[in-house]
């Protein structure tokens, strides 16, 4: 489906996650953090950037592996991001939503 | 206003684990963590032989049952034999580190960093002789069973026993 997000035409799954990378840019991001609740920081951003980084690279995503990652803790990733954090960043990352359940 | 807003949704899940055998260990954290990674809070409540999952000598050594598990498809004599439940206790050890599933006290971890709260049984303490000590540092405290229904109350919690 689609969904106007940021003034633009976006593909979306019926949970919301993008499905086509190319068409996120930070205006989106930045829109669906709202949806999200969230006050996007540097910290955010950079969370976001290796998130996306590993889609790039086809690296399936958990939360151990963001425990593993060197860049940020569990903890921190639950700080960042309160409700859903995987979900929620990926979303805001404008990534698909990883199907791990670790 | 709260109960105004309820839709019927999980908002808490209370873990019991009252086995150490490896599988049921892992269901119950997988349970919890997948719980936390929806949003929803999570708390376990470690019982009986589950005290084991959260006793430090322990719960590097837990294994799977050969014996009286049906799931294992080998006659129960055979399953009985010496080093047979190490040899299928280390054959879905190698499985899970595939699957990228964690050890036992690295799951401990991720699940104290996601916020679940880990719960000793105290009746269970007294049963097999634990001190405090004797359990990780991660605990979150000993509880009775009426204090761990106290730490389920509210809307949308859900109990489960494994």
């Amino acid at each position: 489906m689609e969904k106007i997000i940021a003034g633009k035409q976006i593909d979306v799954t019926e949970e919301g996650f993008m499905t086509d990378f190319g068409q996120w840019d930070k205006t989106v991001g930045e829109a669906l953090a709202q949806e999200s609740s969230i006050q996007l920081t540097p910290r955010h951003w950079e969370v976001i950037a290796y998130l996306q980084d590993q889609f790039k690279q086809e690296v399936p995503l958990s939360i151990r592996k963001i425990g593993k990652s060197g860049v940020l803790d569990i903890k921190e990733f639950y700080a960042l991001f309160p409700n859903a954090p995987l979900k929620t960043a990926t979303k805001i990352a404008g990534i698909p939503k990883p199907v791990s359940c670790i | 206003m709260e109960q105004n807003n309820y839709q019927g949704e999980i908002r808490k899940m209370m873990i019991i684990l009252s086995k150490a055998t490896l599988d049921n260990v892992y269901a119950a954290f997988v349970l919890a963590n997948g719980a936390r990674m929806e949003g929803i809070e999570a708390e376990m409540f470690f019982t009986f032989f589950g005290l084991e999952a959260v006793h430090k000598k322990k719960l590097e050594h837990l294994h799977i049952a050969t014996v009286g598990n049906p799931a294992m498809h080998m006659p129960t004599l055979l399953g009985g034999l010496p080093g047979m439940e190490a040899l299928a206790t280390s054959m879905m050890k190698k499985e899970m580190e595939r699957l990228d599933m964690p050890d036992v006290a690295e799951f401990l971890e991720i699940l104290k960093a996601s916020g679940v709260k880990l719960w000793a049984c105290k009746l269970a303490m007294d049963m097999f002789h634990y001190q405090r000590e004797d359990l990780i540092e991660d605990l979150d405290g000993v509880l009775t069973v009426g204090d761990f229904y106290k730490q389920g109350s509210g809307l949308g919690t859900h109990i489960l026993f494994i």
